[in-house]
C-alpha cells in the first residue's frame, strides 16, 4: 500500500523541461512513475520525448490536471520562481506536492506554507530542499536514485537526502515500502510526525526508520507523538552529534528553540519515547534488523 | 550548524541603517574604523556623542564597549581605547559615533523572527527590554508577549495593536510601539530577514520611542532579490579558508581537528563528522577538521576545489573523502578524484597528504575499479563507511 505515493499516483513535473527537469523525469520514468504531463506556460501544446515515451506540456496545473486527472506534481522550478509554482499547485487543489527546489528564501517558504493553510491544506507539501519520496517498484517522485533498493517493510522518513540513500542501501536486502525525505530547510510542509502518522497505518509497513539532525525540535515533537501514537517499532539516526554550535541566533531565535536542538537532545527525547536510536548509520542499520528478527 | 548556512548577522549599525530606511526611528549616526574620525563625526552631531564598539556579540556595554564622549576630542580617546579592543573573543574594527539620546525613562523590547516549530513568523514584545531577553522569557514568561503573524497577511497597524495590547505597553506609549511595529515588519519583510530585533526601544523624555540598539540576520537564499545585501557581509572577519571556499561557491565550515572531510549531501558530512571523531578516540583523539559539502554532482573540478582547499589547510594530516553515489555515479566520482589530484599538482599544489576514499552506491564496483587502477600512491580505498574513518582517523594521529 505504501504511503502518498503508489503505482496508481499520477505525476506531474513542474520545471520539466529545464536541465534538472529534464534529467529527472527521465530517470523517474524509468523507475516506473507514470509521469503524465509537464507545466510551462511557455512551452505549452508541445510534448517532451523520453526515450520513446511521449510526455504532452500544460500550460498550468489546473490544465494537467483537468486533461490527464494528475494528483501528484514534483517541483524542479528554480528559487525565484519556486513560490509562484507552489502557489500555483496549492490554487489547483493538486493533492500532494513534492518541492525538489533547493535555496528558496525562507520568506517564501513560509509564505506559501501559510497559503496552503488559509485553503484549507488540501495540498499535501513535501520539502523545499528535499529528495522528495519513492515508494519503491511502483512510483518514484523526485531525486531519490531508484535502483538502491526494492520494495520491502521498512518505513523510512528522513530529513537528509544523502542519508536516505545511505539507510536505503545498509537494508537494501529487505527493502522499503515507502522512503519519504522531507528536506531540512526551517520550513517543510510534511513533517516527520506526518510520515510516521502514515507508517503507522499502513499494512505494509512493519518498521520504521527516522532519520533525524541538529537544529529545530522536530524530533523532540516526532518523539512526542511516537510515545502517544505509534506502536510499530522505531529505530532512529541523528546526525550532528559533534556538530560545533552553529552561527548564533539572535537572543530572540533561541527563546523560540529553546535549549533543544542538539543531537544529544533529540537521542535523549526518542530514547525516552522507546526509539532504539543508533550512533552511525551502520549501527541504526543494525538496530534496524533487530527489532525487524525479534 | 544550519544547512546551507543561510544566516548572515549584521552589526549594529548596518540594522541601523536598515532601520532607517524603513522608517524604525533610530538616532543619527557613523561607522567609522580610526580614531581620528571619531572627531569629525562627533563633530557633525553637535560637539557630544556615544562612541560604540561594533561586535557580533553581546554583553559589550558592561566590557566597557560603549561610552559617552562630551566633546569631538573625548570621542578621539574613547574611540582610541575601543578600537582594538577584544570584546569576549571579538576584536573591535569598528566604531559606530552615535548621536546622545536624550534621557531614557523607559526601555522596551521588539522582535519579529521565524517561529521554526509552528511555521510562521512570530511578534515578541516586552515592557522589560534593555537586559538580556532570555532573562526575561525564562523568570518571567508572561512578561514577554509572543504573537503569531500570518505572512500573507502581515502587521497591519491593527494587527500591531493586538502585539502591543498583549504585551501590556503603556497607554501614552501604545500607539507610538505601535507604529514602530509597523515598520518593524516592513524591515523583516523589505529584507528577507530570519531576525529583526529592537533592544533596547527606548520611551525617552521628549516622549519619542527610538531604536536604541538592534540585531538584524539576513537570509542569504534571498540574495537574488536583494542585490544590496551582498555589501552586508563581513568578509574581512571571516576565516580564510571559509571565504576562498564561499569564493568557489563551496559549503564548507572550518573545525579545529586534524581529518580534513570532503562529502555529498550535508547529513552525510555531518555523520561523517560524527563517525570520524567516534574513530578518533581510538587514535590519540583526532577530530574532523572542517565541514565540506560538494553536493550531488561532483565533477572532477568541484572535487578539485574541495581537495584543494581542505589540503590548504595546515591542521589537516590526513583526508576522509565519504561519497554515497546517488544519482552521481561512483565512476565519475572516481574520475573526479583522480583528475583532481593531477590538477593540482599541475597547478605546484602541495599534494602530500594521504586520502582514505569511500565509495558506496551507484556504480560503486566501477569507482572503487578506478581508484585501484590508478593506484595513486596517496589514495587508499576502503570501502566501508565505518572502516574509512578509522583508517583517516589513524593516519591523522601518526
Amino acid at each position: 500500500m505504501a504511503i502518498f505515493l503508489t503505482k496508481d499516483s499520477k505525476v506531474i513535473v513542474q520545471g520539466m523541461t529545464g536541465a534538472t527537469g529534464m534529467k529527472h523525469t527521465k530517470l523517474m520514468l524509468a523507475d516506473g512513475t507514470n509521469i503524465v504531463g509537464g507545466v510551462n506556460p511557455r512551452k505549452a501544446g508541445t510534448s517532451v520525448d523520453f526515450d520513446g515515451t511521449e510526455v504532452p506540456v500544460f500550460g498550468s496545473v489546473a490544465e494537467a490536471m483537468e486533461k490527464t486527472g494528475a494528483n501528484v506534481t514534483v517541483v524542479f522550478v528554480p528559487p525565484a520562481f519556486a513560490k509562484a509554482a507552489v502557489v500555483e499547485a496549492i490554487d489547483a487543489e493538486i493533492p500532494l506536492a513534492v518541492v525538489i527546489t533547493e535555496g528558496i528564501a525562507v520568506h517564501d517558504s513560509a509564505a506559501f506554507w501559510a497559503y496552503a493553510g488559509s485553503k484549507g491544506n488540501k495540498t499535501r507539501i513535501i520539502g523545499p530542499n528535499c529528495p522528495g519520496l519513492i515508494t519503491p517498484g511502483q512510483s518514484n517522485a523526485g531525486i531519490i536514485p531508484g535502483d538502491i533498493t526494492k520494495p520491502g517493510r521498512i518505513g523510512l522518513v528522513s530529513k537528509s537526502g544523502t542519508l536516505t540513500y545511505q539507510m536505503m542501501y545498509e537494508l537494501r536486502d529487505i527493502g522499503f515500502s515507502s522512503a519519504v525525505g522531507i528536506g531540512g530547510d526551517p520550513v517543510i510542509g510534511t513533517t516527520h510526525i506526518d510520515a510516521l502518522a502514515a507508517f503507522e497505518a499502513d499494512p505494509e509497513t512493519d518498521l520504521i526508520v527516522m532519520i533525524g539532525e541538529i537544529g529545530g525540535d522536530a524530533e523532540e515533537r516526532a518523539a512526542d507523538f511516537i510515545k502517544a501514537n505509534v506502536t510499530k517499532p522505531v529505530v532512529g539516526y541523528v546526525a550532528g552529534f559533534t556538530a560545533p554550535e552553529g552561527k548564533t541566533m539572535g537572543h530572540a531565535g533561541a527563546i523560540v528553540s529553546g535549549s533543544s536542538g542538539t543531537a544529544q537532545a533529540k537521542k535523549e527525547a526518542l530514547e525516552a519515547a522507546g526509539v532504539k536510536v543508533g550512533k552511525t548509520p551502520s549501527e541504526t542499520a543494525l538496530l534496524a534488523r533487530e527489532a525487524l528478527s525479534a | 550548524m544550519e544547512k546551507g548556512r543561510t544566516r548572515v548577522d549584521l552589526f549594529e549599525y548596518q540594522a541601523r541603517d536598515l532601520f532607517a530606511k524603513h522608517g524604525v526611528p533610530v538616532l543619527a549616526g557613523e561607522v567609522i574604523d580610526t580614531p581620528e574620525a571619531a572627531r569629525k563625526a562627533t563633530e557633525r552631531l553637535g560637539g557630544k556623542s556615544v562612541v560604540k564598539a561594533q561586535v557580533k556579540v553581546g554583553g559589550r556595554g558592561k566590557a566597557g564597549g560603549v561610552k559617552l564622549a562630551a566633546t569631538p576630542d573625548e570621542a578621539v580617546a574613547r574611540a582610541t581605547d575601543i578600537l582594538g579592543m577584544d570584546i569576549k573573543g571579538h576584536t573591535v574594527h569598528k566604531v559606530m559615533i552615535a548621536e546622545t539620546a536624550p534621557e531614557i525613562l523607559e526601555e522596551y523590547y521588539v522582535s519579529y523572527l521565524l517561529d521554526r516549530t509552528n511555521r510562521t513568523f512570530l511578534a515578541m514584545a516586552s515592557v522589560q527590554g534593555g537586559m538580556d531577553i532570555e532573562e526575561v522569557a525564562e523568570k518571567t514568561p508572561e512578561a514577554l508577549a509572543k504573537v503569531p503573524v500570518d505572512s500573507n497577511e502581515g502587521v497591519t497597524i491593527e494587527k500591531a495593536r493586538e502585539i502591543v495590547a498583549q504585551a501590556k505597553f503603556p497607554a501614552e506609549v501604545a500607539e507610538k510601539v505601535a507604529e514602530v511595529m509597523v515598520t518593524l515588519w516592513k524591515t523583516f519583510v523589505a529584507e528577507d530577514a530570519l531576525l529583526v530585533e529592537v533592544n533596547p526601544l527606548a520611551k525617552v523624555a521628549n516622549g519619542d520611542v527610538l531604536a536604541l540598539d538592534g540585531k538584524v540576520s539576513l537570509d542569504e537564499n534571498a540574495d537574488f532579490r536583494q542585490p544590496e545585501h551582498e555589501a552586508l557581509e563581513d568578509k574581512a572577519a571571516a576565516n580564510p579558508l571559509e571565504a576562498a571556499a564561499k569564493a568557489k561557491g563551496l559549503n564548507y565550515v572550518k573545525l579545529d581537528g586534524e581529518v580534513g572531510i570532503i562529502g555529498n549531501g550535508a547529513g552525510l558530512v555531518m555523520s561523517t563528522l560524527d563517525v570520524v571523531a567516534y574513530a578518533g578516540e581510538k587514535h590519540g583523539n583526532v577530530k574532523p577538521a572542517n565541514f565540506l559539502d560538494i553536493g550531488g554532482g561532483a565533477s572532477a573540478e568541484v572535487m578539485a576545489n574541495g581537495l584543494e582547499i581542505i589540503l590548504g589547510d595546515p591542521d589537516v594530516k590526513s583526508v576522509f573523502v565519504n561519497v554515497f553515489g546517488g544519482i552521481t555515479a561512483c565512476d565519475e566520482v572516481a574520475k573526479g578524484i583522480v583528475q583532481a589530484l593531477e590538477l593540482l599538482k599541475a597547478k605546484g599544489e602541495d599534494v602530500s597528504k594521504p586520502l582514505v576514499v569511500r565509495l558506496d552506491g551507484n556504480n560503486a564496483e566501477l569507482g572503487r575499479k578506478i581508484l585501484s587502477d590508478a593506484n595513486h600512491p596517496l589514495v587508499q580505498r576502503v570501502d566501508t563507511m565505518d572502516g574509512a574513518a578509522d583508517k583517516a582517523a589513524e593516519l591523522a594521529a601518526k
